[in-house]
């Protein structure tokens, strides 16, 4: 992109657009998980797996045209964000493809590989992305559908409740001949628009009517009564659904964003009580809840006793067995851990197979997409775009942390998906949009200001000569 | 709004540094303790992933691995010859643990050992295929054949050493059992070892190294040594003080010979010819409980002996005179393993030296470098070399005219001894055959065997020892002494 000069005193330099930087970017992403699929047949077979070359045109082809699209219709957006999720997205196909090749998974009745399916969700999921850049020409069209996207958030959240439990918490719902969805992986989205828009309007009211009461500024009671519904809509969540993991999302995002919007300390304090409050209440009575934390506590007390105790024991001894540089693709057995393997546990394959060094990559590859969403909030120049991008990045970044943190044993095990890498068609079309929309965003922030219109005056400037 | 977003900025950071510490901890620092975890199946899979090294007889392998698709254990153990070999190699099964050789040297057979450190290191950079050293034992297949063979359906075993080094030549015990019939873990695995277990002929015992027998007349060249070591008698064909009848101290009643054998005052030759319990038990009673049990101890008695796999201690007890006298003709509480008694006929083939008897002549590396090869180690002198000749020439007589004449071998030296065990209240169940022996060439003695059949359908008398046992120990021999050749 060339310089633009003019005469005026005003001058408009672009921001450089990085586009080429980003394509070169995807490529890698894309030519990594073709050697991890490689690795993975050369480890199992000893030969290159006659599926590599699909996954790899497949991947490298939703690689290009989510690559045209930003080109074409977010040329300013942040080049980083696209690699990072194509990386984790192929190296979850390939490692879901390797966990298909798992003996014992196909000794198991009701097998059925999953990577084709994850690299079909993955184009539906590109499809929305390129979808998200085409129709959404500015983000801030989002702040008209404030209200809307609340009832609707709502509707998603629970539906889930009219349909049966799966493995204990009430998240899917069954669509004949579409097959599963998890509705609260679109609705995360959606309901931070919802906050964004809602904490646009009453910041201010929210930050500013408050008494000062030892130390801190404690709001209107009326400026509550959001924050108090939406504690008590996640714990209703919790409870009639037990998906821990959702409400703690839904709660944390709408804290931070509260935050974000009013700057005032008080409101994590409370968002903190509130919630611990309520976590302690429902896990008083709710088993479902009680299990989880027993398993935390001491997963190999419960063995043989307690399915989930078992369950994160073994995920526990696949990070063990991986060590520091891991036993290599193919070549672990994280799938003793059982059913769950190539969703929620996905990362104890990354960690048995790709070690300590794998688990760090991947993870500073999430610390990435995190930390571009934020800067991407930083840079944005309207508080709608601010509050949009930070609520969706601190949602990623909230979501990655209960996972792998329940996962690790860092935190209770609350039951979500490690977005993009985990199989699970909801969770990877959800956050292709979300990428999408922090595209769109920081396109618009690092857009650069339109060029002022020539000054008429500037022609007649005498200039004077010594 | 930017103070607080760069706020957020570092929670989230603070969130991901968290997970990183964590990772950390887990795959750095507590790595080791979560991999050794008791609940940790892969120890298993990575035991059976890849091929375990082999038992080496005669520089062939008498084990192997097959590879097994129903299950994650990938190689499974199985034998040649299973029920002959089982003896000596013990078994190894992927559910039920292992036993004996395949227990004691499961570092080395499947490649964990820390002295196969460097190999495996080694292996794992140049990309070979991981697998286990091997173990060379120095039994003779042929004289295991014999053995196994000579015993067929009886119930019994036996113990064959080679006298000037300790090695092991054949250690059978009968009815057998295959290991490879449970070396999976499959339900019919659990299946066939439950039979095994609940079969009343106790297939899995080993009855050469852990199942001890009243040694009955064989003990009698061990009170012989006794009599010889200690003065007692000097001369084996002078006449011995043994009267006839000959009452058992503090008793009432006569001690018997089997049949009317010419008994009274036998020199010790003729004593061990005809096997008199007269004139052996008044030995061992005039020598008293404290010198017989010092004798037998010398042999090896009330010890358990590690070859390296462990042999149950033969026992000769302390006891009061009557029991005393009867435990010197191998009766009363006295107990041998056939692995002790075909010590005691070592140790006087090999002009009184008795060596340690061992089976492992050489770990190998999976490069067949060895690791460890045996030096012959003396166990200890059980009688000089003058009484030992003594001896040698009593038990030939056994042979060449008396109850031993079943081994005798054409152009060879046999020395032996029967023996008929009585056991049950009351001698009421059937006796057990007994045979021990040695052969003899120019290069010293090159085998001892002993010999025991449980099931002995013979008429009661030293001959059934004969009868039974010693053809087995003359095929065993043979075996040896052709393999020699």
């Amino acid at each position: 992109m060339s310089v633009v000069t003019n005469t005026t005193t005003i001058g408009a330099i672009d921001a450089p657009s990085r586009r080429n930087t980003e394509l070169m970017m995807v490529g890698f992403a894309v030519a990594i998980s073709v050697f991890a699929y490689a690795n993975v047949g050369l480890a199992l077979n000893g030969e290159l797996p006659s599926g590599m070359l699909g996954y790899g045109l497949g991947l490298a082809l939703l690689g290009g045209i989510s690559h045209l699209a930003v080109r074409k219709f977010a040329p300013y957006a942040d080049p980083l964000l696209l690699p990072l999720a194509t990386l984790l997205n192929g190296l979850g196909l390939a490692i879901i493809w390797r966990l298909d090749q798992s003996e014992r998974f196909q000794a198991t009745p009701d097998f059925a590989p999953a990577a084709s399916k994850q690299l079909l969700f993955s184009a539906v999921g590109i499809a929305l992305l390129v979808a998200v850049l085409l129709v959404l020409k500015d983000h801030r069209i989002l702040q008209r559908y404030t209200y809307i996207s609340m009832l609707v958030a709502l509707f998603l959240l629970i539906l889930p409740m009219f349909f049966p439990a799966v493995n204990g918490a009430k998240i899917w719902i069954k669509i004949p001949g579409v097959g599963t969805i998890q509705p609260g992986e679109f609705a995360k989205i959606i309901i931070a628009v919802f906050f964004a828009g809602y904490l646009m309007v009453k910041r201010d009211a929210l930050a500013l009517a408050s008494r000062r009461f030892m130390g801190l500024y404690l709001p209107r009671g009326r400026d509550l009564g959001p924050i108090i519904t939406i504690w008590a809509f996640s714990i209703l969540i919790l409870v009639f659904e037990t998906d821990l993991g959702s409400s703690l999302l839904f709660f944390g995002m709408f804290v931070v964003m509260l935050y974000v919007a009013t700057e005032r300390t008080s409101w994590i304090v409370f968002g903190l009580l509130m919630s611990a409050a309520g976590a302690v209440g429902v896990a008083t009575f709710e088993p479902h809840v009680q299990q989880r934390v027993t398993a935390w506590l001491d997963p190999f007390a419960g063995w043989g006793k307690l399915a989930a105790s078992e369950q994160m024991a073994k995920s526990l001894m696949a990070f063990g067995a991986g060590g520091t540089l891991g036993t290599g693709l193919g070549q672990g057995n994280s799938d003793l851990i059982g059913f769950a393997a190539n969703s929620d546990f996905i990362l104890a394959t990354v960690g048995e197979e790709l070690g300590l060094a794998g688990m760090m990559a991947l993870l500073l590859i999430y610390g990435l997409i995190v930390e571009r969403g934020v800067r991407t909030a930083l840079a944005s120049r309207d508080p709608f775009g601010k509050l949009l991008a930070i609520g969706l990045s601190g949602s990623f970044a909230i979501q990655v942390f209960v996972v792998a943190g329940g996962v690790m044993g860092l935190i209770p095990l609350t039951g979500m998906t490690m977005p993009f890498v985990a199989a699970g068609g909801s969770s990877v079309i959800a956050n292709w949009a979300l990428i999408g929309i922090l595209l769109r965003i920081s396109d618009t922030a690092r857009r650069p200001a339109p060029t002022p219109a020539p000054s008429p005056d500037a022609e007649m400037t005498q200039v004077v000569r010594p | 709004m930017n103070k607080p977003l760069r706020r957020i900025a570092i929670f989230c950071g603070l969130l991901v540094l968290a997970l990183l510490v964590r990772v950390n901890w887990l795959q750095y620092v507590r790595a080791d303790e979560l991999n050794e975890n008791k609940h940790n199946r892969r120890v298993q899979i990575e035991r059976y992933a890849h091929e375990r090294g082999n038992i080496i007889v005669d520089g062939n392998p008498v084990t192997g691995s097959v590879e097994t698709k129903d299950s994650d254990f990938k190689y499974k153990r199985v034998w040649k010859d299973g029920p002959m070999w089982a003896p000596v190699t013990g078994y190894s099964s992927q559910a039920f643990d292992a036993s004996q050789l395949e227990k004691l040297e499961d570092g080395i057979l499947t490649g964990n050992d820390d002295q196969l450190f460097f190999d495996r290191t080694l292996s794992m950079f140049t990309g070979d295929k991981r697998q286990g050293g091997n173990i060379v034992t120095t039994l003779n297949g042929a004289a295991q054949k014999a053995a196994f063979k000579g015993l067929g359906d009886k119930k019994g075993a036996v113990a064959a050493l080679d006298p000037q080094t300790g090695a092991i030549l054949a250690l059978v015990s009968t009815p057998s059992y295959d290991p490879s019939v449970f070396a999976g873990n499959s339900f019919k695995d659990a299946e066939a070892r439950q039979k095994l277990l609940k079969d009343k002929d106790k297939p899995m015992l080993n009855r050469a190294l852990r199942e001890t027998y009243p040694p009955g007349s064989t003990f009698k060249v061990v009170t012989a040594a006794a009599a010889l070591e200690n003065g007692l008698y000097t001369d084996i064909d002078a006449k011995t003080k043994s009267p006839l009848p000959w009452r058992l101290p503090l008793s009432t009643q006569n001690l018997a010979n089997e049949g009317n054998i010419p008994c009274e005052n036998a020199s010790l030759r003729e004593a061990l010819r005809w096997s008199c319990n007269t004139v052996f038990g008044k030995i061992s009673d005039d020598l008293g409980n404290q010198k017989m049990i010092d004798q037998a101890d010398k042999f090896g008695f009330n010890e358990e002996i590690f070859t390296p796999v462990r042999a149950d201690a033969s026992v000769y007890p302390k006891d009061n005179r009557p029991q005393n006298a009867m435990a010197g003709i191998g009766q009363a509480s006295n107990r041998a393993t056939p692995l002790q008694m075909a010590m005691v006929a070592a140790a006087i083939a090999n002009d009184g030296k008795l060596m340690q008897p061992y089976m492992v002549a050489e770990r190998q590396a999976p490069n067949l470098d060895a690791i460890y090869t045996h030096e012959k180690e003396q166990f200890s002198q059980p009688l000089s070399g003058e009484n030992a000749q003594k001896l040698q020439q009593m038990m030939e007589t056994v042979v060449e005219t008396g109850t031993g004449r079943n081994a005798q071998i054409n152009g060879v030296t046999v020395g032996g001894k029967t023996g008929t065990a009585q056991h049950g209240l009351n001698n009421s169940e059937k006796p057990y055959a007994w045979f021990i022996s040695y052969a003899k060439t120019d290069n010293g003695s090159p085998v001892a065997v002993a010999v025991v059949v449980e099931d002995s359908q013979a008429n009661r008398g030293d001959i059934s020892g004969g009868g039974l046992a010693a053809p087995i120990a003359k095929a065993v021999m043979e075996a040896v002494i052709d393999s020699k050749k």
